[in-house]
């Protein structure tokens, strides 16, 4: 992976329809509850994660190399059923240390009118065939 | 303030569900031989799992609060066995709320090892009660 990465932004993701199955489905596989309202805080992964596959594919990356660093979410409101949501993610930073990639990336989650919901960082270690 | 430390149990078929569910259907969360092909100890949980069960708790701990922020570092695997499952305790150090939002310090641990490095979260406490 090279330096020029760093500052990219990928296109958008394809607008993701929050229901309150989904969020329900997301709840229960945590043993938690879902009796409507806003969704888990960690909800916004689902939009991320969407955005980091595409980045993976783009960059012809293998998801089993790559192993979740650090993350962190910054929320403008909750996300709720109704909300139509879409993913940005740009490269924020990359190093190479002992034979993997470490990338540190921002997801912008935004609603169908442009505003921004949530704005999530993650850091992806992306372990080398000899790490 | 010392918040009520929460345990919650982790199987191989919440990973699973939780894969449908996230969409994150990495195979070292499901598959012993991938995980270990690239230096695991074993199947481990989703680091978002862990982090979830933490917002979980935080859920618990402040009914209806708005979320401002949260995050952490995955310092160690949740290794979860085949059989059975395995336990996370997730443990709360509120610090007096400032301009209506409380920082809640967590601890994550699994077998007494810590697996999340530094957990914050922010919560803005409900104004309507």
């Amino acid at each position: 992976m090279d330096q020029s990465l760093v500052g990219r932004s990928f296109p958008p993701t394809a607008p993701y329809a929050v229901t309150e199955d989904n969020v329900r489905a997301f709840a229960e596989a945590t043993g938690a509850t879902y009796g409507g309202g806003p969704a888990p805080a960690t909800f916004p992964i689902v939009l991320a994660f969407g955005a980091m596959n595409a980045f993976l594919e783009a960059e012809a990356l293998d998801l089993f190399r790559i192993v979740h660093g650090e993350q962190r979410f910054a929320y403008e409101r909750p996300i709720v059923p109704g909300d139509v949501l879409t993913a940005t993610l740009s490269v924020a930073t990359l190093r190479q240390i002992g034979g993997n990639d470490i990338i540190g990336t921002t997801s912008e989650i935004t609603d169908a009118d442009g505003a921004l919901v949530c704005s999530t960082s993650a850091t992806l270690v992306h372990r080398g065939p000899e790490s | 303030m010392s918040l009520e430390p929460r345990t919650f149990t982790v199987t191989r078929a919440d990973l699973v569900a939780y894969a449908q569910a996230s969409g994150d259907h990495n195979p070292i969360h499901q598959d012993e031989d991938v995980a270990r092909s690239v230096g695991l100890p074993g199947v481990i949980a989703h680091g978002m799992y862990t982090m979830a069960l933490a917002a979980r708790a935080v859920a618990d701990w402040f009914p209806g609060a708005q979320v401002v922020s949260l995050g952490c570092k995955f310092t160690a695997p949740v290794v979860v066995p085949a059989q059975g499952g395995v336990d996370v305790e997730v443990a709360g150090e509120a610090k007096d709320p400032v301009d209506g939002l409380t920082t809640v310090a967590l601890t994550v641990t699994c077998g007494g090892q810590k697996v999340l490095g530094m957990p914050k979260a922010v919560v803005r406490a409900r104004t309507d009660d």
